[in-house]
């Protein structure tokens, strides 16, 4: 709806799509998370609800008062990248609030700089927890116990007044399993619990498990770095009284790959991503902050700039829609097509009547669209079922000559044709060194991968390595006789010396003869072929195929300019090279110098460079003003001399205020007018 | 003649310049293997020199060379693409170098020589200049690292003048590359050899290295054999990257060994033109007029139309942040009056000296119809975060100029105003300016903030930003402290600013004294009973608490233990204050 007002209802169009596209996506990313979470958040359940059972038990039975003193703790690590957490803890608080207890807190380091204040959020919010239970009766109370002081006395007592309160009535919604516990336990999170004070800790610790048979606390640590921290963090006599439970979140790294495998290398989703495109969001991923979230956001970062600058992004959308869309085709957006690089290297080839057809008839335009995007689903479908074949070979090869990834594997396809690399090369080498039982493994799987997918393409492969399996496994049988038969007649015979050593040199050159040719090898041989001419006839670079643009983001350097921004070095540039901005002939300069008609805080930067850490002031405006003057001469101004040095002078110091700004210089009292450097060599 | 050739292409392997370039991709090859290279090479394809510094630097720029080329080589067709923005011309490894010390008149000089450019070549002005045959001697002064590495490089030069062939012949495989690619860069071969006598004129900088060569020649020959003799092989490139590691390290120490800072001793009280203030500033700036404004409006125009996508992408849940030199603050304000007339909207300044978080969030509640106080900030922002929560319809535009400001950048304000942009239905649009301001965020805020950067170099001055500042060489004006100066008077007794004018009077008179520390309180009690402005010393006492509390004026032990009194305020006023009173008496 903010797009530029050209033909409105296609731009409408494009956008709409796009909604489309991206709601699916995102849903799909946010199951994916949930599916990818849910053994976690199933056995942390699992931990709170036998240990607070257990809790209970021992409520009643006073005299075990020394285990009742250990608070249950779970120990969650979650992994550096820390933009994520704040998505997996809240829907583990759903989880939790679902399932267990109704009492689910979660703080944060930065609320609680002392004691006081972690009391009052921590009661603040389990108060919130009570009203959304009991509809908001009690606001009221609420309000006065606000400015009540916060112990953990008076939490133990609400608490108690709580339960009482609320058994008798049940007026708990939506949880049947934890309705058979009488009181519920509080839940508390701490989202970092590196960023913690330690004495806040320390001192919550030792209040609480006193408190404990009163007040059954439950902890969830949120650990970014490893569960050692804990034991840094508290010293033994405090930890001692947590009886701490390890849990391990999943790694980003498999996340991605799996948002990869179900975003990606599938056909679901029309939209695909250039390798230079892939290639920076992983690496954005994998060198700056490895978080899901920002992978996720280029990946619609690149999907809203597909559809914004791409006019036949009306096309990337599910097949049978495309085509209705295909029909709907503007004369102008026919033209579009015809000028799109692929297309027009896809109608060279043809013969010439067909390509005047091409380029003259819309109509026949579009039919010919039609089959080309067909065969574009088809192409895409056929692809990724062999790379993951591929994949399949390839990935525990040693020293994974292709990747060990299947992102690796698909952006060295993507970029060229993977077979002229010398990478494959050597891997078809390492193939005809595979023992059979790795190769046989191997063939399994991908049969497998065939047999799942449903199309009729590539049914004829699945045949074909069931084939290969089956030769294999009577290979098997033929050679274990072959051997009995031979070590039987070989063994019976009774020979001496001379015939003895002959027998072993012929056998020696049998060997050497037949390596090639033993039947195994010969199957190997086989097998790697097939491999190689699956490669070369579907891993075809998307960019051969007509209409690809429609479907492939590749545009990666806006991408990095808006996700991955320099701006220290646009700033130096602006500095250092104003003809790179300003297209103005005077200008443009030899590298290194700049003329002295630039830009006031040019030429005010570049003589700031020559400094060391400490900038005269005088001999910086002196120097400006030899500087300008002799700009000025060539513009032959004709103010008078007084007047023009009293504005070179305003003109110096406007350049110079505008570098303290942009944190070049500050002024120092070192030595009287003077500036520091703030940039290197300055302190 | 061949073997101490070799032995000469050791030592110039060891003691070799070592770029940031250098430094970077060697980090990098360890991190990121060749794909990461490949991406930087993507950036470094317009290195381009900063400046040209005659000593030293002459081998950065044959480095620079060879990478310039190796860097189109790898990627030839991305050149095009990464012209569109400024960011990936330098790769950011010499933005800023370690400062080598350096000479006080290099300002001076380096002046003189832009001023003498035309427009583009130096060369033959440098020629001419004596002046450089006396500097160089000069700055290798102390500088004995840098100096090493111009002999080496000077022992370079001579061997590919005396024998080139055979050097190429004999030189170990890293140096043959480094002395193919500047031949394949220059035009003419023959600016190496030591008698120039082709003039190029197009070629600046090529002659500057051609002049320092002739003017260094001799002296380097002498000096050969003593560099040479503590040098011995080490060829492997291991060792390479040790030495470029530790002298990077040196360089660093170099940099900030000395704690004196050779720089001239000149104050601009010599100079009679001092401190201007904001209005005669503002005056004569005016006079100036704007130069390449026909490419300034074409950059401005360029950039106004990614305003539509601005709003769709504002509307999509990112928020955006715009950096680039020049103010960008009329470039918002255009997209205000384009896009936002029919939004509810606030624009916050951020250069606004009084600007704080507790100010932003204040005019958010308040276009949100609040009365009444808040608590804490905290509150406020959660009272914000619910409101729209609870209406969904609710859209607000939030325009920060100058988010970096001073008053803004602090970590906590950050996360506030980060969590505000968080909200579904804001959206914030802001400048930054700083070259450290990005530094602001760690990963946590960035993700509540979702930017998506865009780059707008306008060129603008930062006229209402600096305004505001304490500029260096602005004079304050002044009319805020006398403002506040009367008006606190009026509202005291005639007793209390007699006490008041007794005191300015003494310090007026004693301005000259630049030992003076203030007016001795029994000296001033006195004083004050003698005009019978006090009677006791209480009474005196008193006044002054009032006076201490209004900030009028501070006290200071002396030495001896007694309270010296003065007016924190500058002397001028003081005077246009007096003349006040006097006027109206």
């Amino acid at each position: 709806m903010y797009l530029k007002p050209k033909p409105l209802n296609k731009l409408k169009l494009r956008f709409e799509t796009y909604q489309l596209i991206w709601q699916q996506m995102k849903s799909e990313t946010e199951r994916l998370q949930e599916e990818l979470n849910k053994n976690l958040f199933d056995s942390l359940v699992e931990f709170l609800q036998t240990s607070h059972s257990g809790l209970w038990k021992n409520s009643k039975d006073w005299s075990c008062e020394i285990k009742l003193r250990e608070i249950p703790t779970a120990a969650l690590v979650l992994g550096v990248n820390v933009t994520d957490h704040d998505l997996t803890l809240r829907s583990l608080t759903e989880v939790l609030q679902n399932n267990v207890t109704p009492y689910v807190v979660s703080l944060q380091a930065k609320d609680c700089p002392d004691m006081k204040h972690f009391l009052q959020k921590l009661v603040s919010q389990l108060m919130d927890c009570k009203v959304d239970v009991q509809s908001k009766e009690k606001e009221s109370v609420q309000v006065i116990q606000k400015n009540v002081h916060y112990s953990m006395d008076s939490l133990s007592a609400w608490y108690m007044s709580v339960t009482q309160k609320t058994d008798p009535k049940m007026p708990r919604k939506k949880r049947t399993s934890s309705s058979q516990w009488q009181s519920p336990p509080v839940v508390l999170i701490l989202k970092d619990m590196e960023s913690f004070t330690t004495k806040v800790l320390q001192d919550f610790i030792i209040i609480s498990s006193q408190h404990l048979h009163e007040f059954p606390l439950i902890l969830i640590f949120g650990i970014a770095t490893s569960p050692v921290v804990i034991h840094r963090l508290l010293p033994h006599a405090v930890s001692s009284l947590l009886c701490i439970e390890l849990f391990q979140s999943l790694s980003c790294k498999e996340h991605l790959t799996t948002v990869l495998d179900k975003l990606l290398l599938t056909t679901q989703f029309p939209f695909k991503l250039s390798e230079k495109v892939l290639q920076i969001l992983t690496n954005i991923f994998l060198y700056h902050d490895f978080s899901i979230q920002n992978f996720i956001k280029g990946l619609q970062l690149s999907l809203l700039e597909h559809f914004y600058s791409q006019p036949l992004s009306v096309l990337c959308c599910n097949l049978p829609e495309a085509k209705r869309r295909i029909r709907f085709l503007s004369a102008n957006q026919c033209e579009n097509i015809r000028r799109l690089p692929s297309f027009r290297r896809y109608v060279e080839k043809q013969s010439s009547e067909k390509q005047v057809a091409l380029l003259t008839s819309d109509k026949f335009l579009k039919e010919e669209t039609q089959s080309l995007l067909e065969n574009l689903h088809v192409y895409h479908k056929n692809y990724f079922l062999v790379l993951r074949c591929l994949h399949q070979f390839t990935s525990s090869l040693p020293k994974y000559p292709l990747g060990r990834q299947i992102r690796e594997l698909y952006c060295m396809c993507l970029e060229k044709s993977i077979w002229d690399s010398e990478e494959y090369a050597s891997v078809l080498q390492l193939l005809r060194l595979l023992a059979k039982d790795e190769l046989m493994a191997m063939l399994q799987n991908c049969f497998k991968l065939f047999q799942s997918s449903s199309g009729k393409e590539l049914g004829n492969t699945a045949k074909r390595i069931e084939e290969f399996l089956a030769q294999f496994q009577s290979l098997d049988e033929t050679k274990e006789e072959e051997d009995t038969s031979q070590s039987q007649s070989k063994g019976l015979q009774k020979t001496d010396l001379y015939h003895l050593q002959k027998s072993l040199l012929e056998m020696k050159e049998l060997r050497s003869t037949s390596k090639r040719q033993t039947k195994f090898e010969v199957l190997r041989e086989q097998v790697v072929s097939f491999v190689d001419s699956l490669v070369r006839e579907y891993l075809l670079p998307p960019d051969t195929q007509p209409l690809h643009e429609t479907l492939y983001f590749s545009s990666a350097h806006t991408l990095r300019q808006h996700l991955n921004a320099a701006p220290r070095i646009a700033l130096h540039t602006a500095l250092n090279n104003p003809y790179y901005y300003l297209k103005n002939e005077a200008l443009r300069s030899e590298e290194g110098c700049i003329p002295n008609v630039a830009p006031d805080i040019c030429i005010a930067y570049k003589l700031h460079l020559e400094c060391s850490r400490l900038i005269n002031l005088v001999d910086w405006s002196e120097a400006f003003a030899t500087v300008v003057t002799a700009a000025e001469k060539m513009d032959a101004n004709s103010v008078t001399s007084e007047e023009r040095n009293e504005i070179i002078h305003a003109r110096f110091i406007r350049a110079v205020s505008e570098l303290e700004l942009l944190g070049f210089i500050k002024p120092t009292k070192q030595k009287t007018d003077h500036v520091a450097r703030l940039t290197w060599g300055g302190c | 003649m061949t073997s101490t050739l070799e032995l000469k292409a050791d030592k110039m392997l060891k003691v070799q310049f070592v770029g940031d370039d250098d430094v970077l991709n060697h980090i990098l090859d360890r991190e990121g293997g060749p794909k990461i290279k490949k991406e930087r090479a993507q950036l470094l394809v317009n290195t381009q020199k900063i400046i040209k510094k005659p000593e030293n630097e002459l081998e950065e720029d044959d480095q620079e060379v060879l990478k310039d080329h190796n860097y189109v080589e790898v990627l030839g067709q991305d050149v095009q693409e990464s012209l569109k923005n400024g960011s990936a011309t330098d790769g950011g490894n010499k933005v800023y170098p370690f400062q080598n010390r350096k000479h006080p008149e290099k300002m001076a000089k380096l002046a003189s020589e832009l001023a003498k450019t035309p427009r583009k070549s130096v060369s033959l002005n440098m020629k001419n200049d004596p002046k450089i045959t006396i500097d160089i001697p000069q700055c290798s002064k102390g500088k004995i690292l840098p100096q090493l590495f111009k002999e080496s490089f000077q022992e370079l030069l001579q061997i590919i003048n005396n024998d080139k062939s055979e050097f190429l012949s004999t030189a170990p495989r890293g140096l043959r590359k480094r002395l193919i690619v500047p031949r394949s860069h220059s035009d003419s071969e023959s600016e190496y050899s030591a008698s120039n006598s082709e003039d190029d004129e197009g070629v600046a900088q090529e002659y500057e290295e051609d002049t320092n060569e002739d003017i260094l020649s001799q002296k380097i020959q002498a000096q050969n054999r003593e560099v040479s003799a503590p040098v011995f092989r080490e060829t492997p490139s291991k060792k390479m990257k040790r030495e470029k590691t530790s002298h990077l390290v040196e360089k660093y120490f170099e940099a900030h060994s000395s704690s004196k800072v050779l720089t001239s001793d000149r104050t601009l009280q010599k100079l009679k033109r001092a401190k201007l203030d904001q209005q005669t500033l503002h005056n004569l700036l005016s006079k100036v007029s704007p130069s390449f404004s026909a490419e300034l409006k074409q950059l401005n125009q360029q950039h106004e139309q990614l305003f539509h996508k601005w709003m769709l992408q504002l509307h999509l849940g990112f928020n955006i942040v715009l950096y680039g030199l020049g103010s960008k603050r009329d470039l918002l304000e255009r997209f205000r009056t384009t896009m936002l007339q029919d939004c509810i909207h606030i624009v916050i300044n951020g250069f606004f000296p009084g600007i704080s978080v507790k100010s932003v969030l204040n005019s958010v509640t308040e276009v949100l119809d609040h009365v009444g106080t808040f608590r804490s900030v905290l509150d406020q922002l959660e009272w914000i975060t619910n409101k729209f929560k609870e209406d969904s319809s609710l859209e607000l535009f939030l325009l920060i100029h100058n988010l970096d400001s001073q008053m803004l950048r602090g970590d906590k304000s950050q996360q506030i105003i980060g969590q505000l942009s968080s909200l579904r239905n804001i959206y914030l649009i802001a400048s930054i300016d700083h070259l450290n301001a990005p530094l602001m965020w760690d990963h946590a805020k960035q993700s509540l903030y979702n930017w998506l950067w865009y780059e707008t170099t306008t060129y603008s001055h930062y006229t209402e930003e600096t305004s505001y500042e304490n500029s260096l060489l602005v004079k304050q004006s002044g009319s805020l402290p006398l403002s506040s100066l009367i008006h606190v008077l009026r509202s005291l007794t005639p007793n209390a600013r007699g006490i008041f004018r007794l005191l300015i009077k003494y310090q007026l008179d004693n301005q000259d004294n630049p030992s003076y520390t203030g007016l001795c309180f029994q000296d001033f009690y006195q004083q004050c009973r003698e005009a019978f402005l006090v009677n006791s010393d209480l009474t005196l006492r008193a006044q002054l608490t009032e006076f201490r509390d209004h900030k009028l004026i501070r006290t200071k032990k002396g030495t001896d233990g007694v309270e010296y009194l003065l007016i924190p305020v500058d002397n001028g006023i003081l005077t246009d204050f007096l003349e006040n009173e006097e006027e109206e008496l």
